[in-house]
């Protein structure tokens, strides 16, 4: 069922609640687009696409949770992490977008549930928690990668319980909503668990290797002036 | 990298669909699968019209119908998911072979059904017939924002780096006669990922810089040619309009 709560098909949520997240999705992505095309960069423009595709392939590594119930990964505090959370919510939904129109994986009439949740609310919790994190956090390979691990747990959990909350508003079947909750919840427990370690080692890599392309790191850092007027070169791009 | 940019569900070969220019295709799609969402799911004969249609476009597009059908299973979580409701739904119950059924859960159960293998085979037929670099023509025609495009853009070129680069990793570690796949060795596969990550990041700066210095500025040049003419969309237009049709029909019938 967990397949359901990652890529909503066509018919699983009626129409109109469709529609008005649709709606929801598009106002969050034009802020996204808005906000990130400021720091879309010389070295960010390249890590935004190999992050696209890193999701993209991590997405298709499916967890067996129990018999008929898988989920995959998401990849969104990743993409926080490495990009920020403005270029990171495009990214997951230029993913989305993608696996709708060229893999026939989501309804189309359903994507803007699933950028919803896996784009915009998911992206969301985990930037919260990397940003409240890394004020407590040694700012160290190690300090980030407990950050990332720990931020995808909760991520991954919230995106879920996202789904959970539109098929009460708009669910074509009734079916007991407690009972949806909790095993969405306990299943993306473990499908967080599996991402969080990913995004964890992934993000210690690269801290370790380029700590200059870890946006987490940047930003907290006071290098301003240089990423400043990459920032203009960039606006002009 | 330059090929083309085919995906694994394209399906190459000429035809009256293939050769439509993608963002018309892209807007029919979307327009028959709202079509479809949003007719009652009571009116059995109204997807089975969409269904005729369906069969239509396949046969206009030729591809073969297994072929379709092997990539539909994509479909089976809900599938899964539209067995289960009739026995967890709530409501009324109706007695089937012994067995206690929710009547909403079945009504569910088709809506699910048919409204989600409907939308899957009319993705897989748009897919089937539009390369990964027509369709990004096709979304920057319709106006789609140039962050989105550049995105996808780089990503498709980079899903074909990191796999490249996955299998020379693979290769170079098992011809070193090592080959982690228990849980013990979990570090190997752990470090491989980041190690993965940082090398294929690399490779596409070096790619992303020559483009820049050949004047790249976020969006390829279009090829030459007006894009979708008014016939196009005349054309395209026949699958959604038939579509409307129908439900018009069956809901005032």
């Amino acid at each position: 069922m967990n397949g359901v709560a990652m890529h909503i098909a066509n018919g699983i949520v009626n129409a109109q609640v469709s529609a008005v997240f649709a709606a929801i999705a598009a106002a969050a992505l034009a802020i996204c687009v808005w906000r990130g095309r400021a720091d879309l960069d010389d070295r960010l423009a390249p890590m935004a696409g190999l992050v696209a595709a890193f999701i993209f392939a991590v997405q298709m590594l499916n967890f067996q949770v129990l018999p008929g119930v898988s989920g995959h990964l998401l990849g969104g505090t990743l993409a926080v992490v490495l990009v920020g959370p403005w270029v990171g919510a495009l990214c997951v939904s230029t993913v989305l977008i993608i696996q709708c129109l060229l893999f026939a994986d989501g309804g189309l009439t359903a994507l803007g549930l699933n950028i919803t949740n896996m784009a915009v609310i998911g992206t969301a919790a985990g930037y919260l928690l990397v940003a409240g994190l890394l004020r407590l956090l040694p700012k160290t390979p190690r300090g980030v990668a407990v950050t990332a691990f720990v931020a995808s747990i909760v991520s991954v959990v919230v995106a879920s319980q996202a789904f959970v909350i539109e098929y009460a508003l708009g669910g074509t079947t009734e079916l007991s909503l407690g009972t949806i909750a909790a095993s969405m919840a306990g299943a993306h427990v473990l499908i967080g668990i599996g991402e969080g370690l990913i995004a964890a080692v992934t993000v210690a890599t690269v801290a370790r290797v380029r700590p200059d392309l870890v946006y987490a790191l940047r930003r907290f850092r006071t290098t301003r002036p240089a990423v400043a007027t990459q920032k203009t070169v960039g606006a002009q791009a | 990298m330059g090929a083309g940019h085919a995906h694994p569900l394209h399906l190459d070969h000429d035809s009256r669909v293939h050769r439509l220019p993608a963002e018309v295709k892209i807007v029919a799609t979307l327009l028959f699968t709202i079509v479809v969402v949003v007719t009652p799911r009571e009116k059995f004969l109204a997807f089975a019209g969409y269904l005729v249609l369906l069969v239509g476009v396949l046969v206009l597009a030729k591809v073969p119908p297994l072929w379709l059908a092997k990539r539909a299973t994509i479909e089976l979580p809900f599938v899964l998911l539209a067995i289960a409701l009739p026995f967890a739904g709530h409501g009324e119950r109706t007695e089937w072979l012994g067995m206690s059924l929710s009547i909403d859960g079945l009504h569910g159960a088709w809506n699910i059904l048919a409204k989600g293998t409907l939308g899957v085979l009319a993705s897989l037929l748009l897919a089937a017939t539009t390369t990964a670099r027509d369709l990004l023509l096709g979304l920057d025609r319709l106006r789609c924002p140039q962050v989105f495009t550049q995105i996808a853009t780089f990503m498709l070129r980079y899903l074909d780096i990191l796999a490249d680069d996955a299998r020379r990793m693979r290769v170079a570690r098992l011809s070193r006669g090592y080959d982690p796949r228990f849980l013990w060795q979990v570090k190997a596969f752990a470090v491989g990922v980041g190690a993965l990550f940082i090398r294929s990041y690399e490779r596409g700066e070096r790619v992303y810089l020559a483009m820049v210095a050949r004047g790249y500025n976020g969006r390829l040049p279009r090829p030459e040619g007006p894009g979708a003419t008014t016939f196009d969309w005349a054309r395209s237009a026949a699958l959604p309009l038939a579509a409307a049709a129908i439900a018009l029909v069956a809901v005032l019938a």
